[in-house]
């Protein structure tokens, strides 16, 4: 009777458990659906913005700007965007390796790495890795994306490029794609590459206000902010996708176990009133 | 030329707008700025400030802070850190920003790093007031 107790108890854990990835299921996917229209929301004025910087660079890119010029590469900063909390798959430690190949086949040729992580688990998981120093750890920063926030990361970045603390800043971050299908994605930040649109839209002289010098000082700065930010929100938006599908197969992995469990307590019970039945024949013949 | 001004407006956070509409009026960092339709290419910065668009004879204000604007062929891109339509604008809250930031730059001297922030808060705040007195108009 003891086994027939057991298996009870352990229906009941799994029943516990399931409960609760069920529950963690349905908290991310409503995160995901906020996060996403922030994803879609954020991506107008990211591309406006590129637009401008790429109409301003088919025009005047003569312009020798700190940020745009190549330099000598040494010192190479990786941003690595992660989430603080687990139980979301592969999604942290697809980023840590993804890292850490980049570093390892150092395909550019840079003398040294510097790691800025944004959360928790990118830093638990890349910190015991030898040769790339970590600068700085972002934590606490997912839950709630601002553009302040952003914007501060930015210009972090932006004002220790200029210092020549590194000589090109890559971002390596979760790009969204659907809540099942998220993708590992490094981008250049620093020194920005425009992209010039290869259709040839009509050229014609503008008028820049107070100076093309001037609008390329305070637009490059903020290209990087924009970009920080977008990468954050996709993030952030892949972080409860991969959640949630993996929650979602922890679920039905421990409805499966419940059914199994299920059967083999049925299948106990029967073989025990089995043989507590013949117990009761064969006492029964022995009177007689 | 056409005869309209197409007006986008973008945040980080939202597209604010997306209209047509007969004349723009933005807050230049040199100084306001009058776009009509048929303005040649431009691409400025935006100060904090008030922009204006009209529509037929309906004017319309919104507190913007910090962006951009692009003028080509009777497209207007307003790229802008945040935009507040003058009917948004939450008057007592603008006006408890205005009364922290003036107690703040009371507090500070010119040389804390703080009192930029704060005259930068300020700024805003006033701008907003004004905007939103321009609601019933």
């Amino acid at each position: 009777m003891a086994n027939l107790k057991d298996i009870k108890k352990r229906i009941g854990t799994v029943k516990n458990t399931q409960q609760i990835t069920k529950a963690m299921k349905m908290v991310s996917a409503a995160k995901l659906r906020r996060a996403q229209e922030a994803v879609v929301a954020a991506r107008p004025y990211a591309d406006k913005l590129a637009e401008v910087l790429s109409s301003m660079a088919s025009r005047e890119m003569e312009e020798n700007h700190p940020l745009l010029e190549q330099r000598e590469k040494k010192t190479a900063l990786l941003l690595v965007v992660t989430a603080d909390r687990g139980l979301c798959g592969g999604f942290n430690s697809n980023i840590a390796k993804a890292a850490e190949a980049f570093m390892r086949e150092n395909s550019q040729g840079f003398e040294s790495y510097k790691l800025r992580i944004v959360g928790r688990k990118g830093n638990e998981l890349l910190k015991r890795r030898q040769g790339a120093a970590i600068d700085k750890v972002y934590e606490n920063i997912t839950g709630s994306i601002s553009y302040a926030t952003a914007a501060l990361l930015g210009q972090e970045v932006v004002s220790d490029y200029e210092s020549e603390q590194f000589d090109a800043v890559f971002i390596i971050y979760n790009r969204f794609h659907s809540a099942i299908n998220q993708e590992v994605t490094t981008a250049q930040l620093l020194p920005i590459i425009p992209e010039i649109s290869e259709e040839d839209r009509y050229v014609a002289d503008y008028i820049y206000e107070p100076s093309c010098g001037e609008v390329l000082d305070s637009i490059l700065p903020k290209y990087v902010e924009v970009q920080v930010f977008r990468a954050l929100l996709e993030s952030v938006a892949s972080e409860h996708g991969a959640r949630m599908s993996s929650m979602d197969s922890a679920s039905k992995n421990a409805a499966e176990m419940i059914n199994k469990l299920t059967l083999k307590y049925n299948r106990a019970r029967q073989a025990a009133i089995t043989t507590e039945l013949m117990e009761i024949i064969s006492g029964a013949e022995s009177i007689k | 030329m056409a005869e309209k001004l197409k007006l986008e407006m973008v945040t980080p956070y939202k597209k604010v707008l997306s209209e047509e509409v007969d004349e723009i009026i933005a807050p230049g960092v040199v100084g306001e700025l009058g776009l009509l339709p048929g303005h040649t290419p431009l691409l400025t910065t935006l100060k904090v400030g008030e922009l204006t668009y009209r529509k037929g004879s309906a004017s319309f204000h919104v507190a913007v802070n910090w962006g951009y604007v692009e003028v080509e062929e009777d497209a207007v891109t307003v790229l802008v850190e945040t935009a507040e339509p003058a009917d948004e604008i939450d008057l007592a809250r603008a006006k408890a920003a205005l009364g922290r930031a003036e107690e703040a730059l009371k507090k500070l001297s010119t040389e804390d790093k703080e009192y930029r922030v704060m005259e930068a808060a300020l700024e805003r705040a006033m701008i907003r007031i004004q905007v939103a007195g321009r609601k019933s108009r």
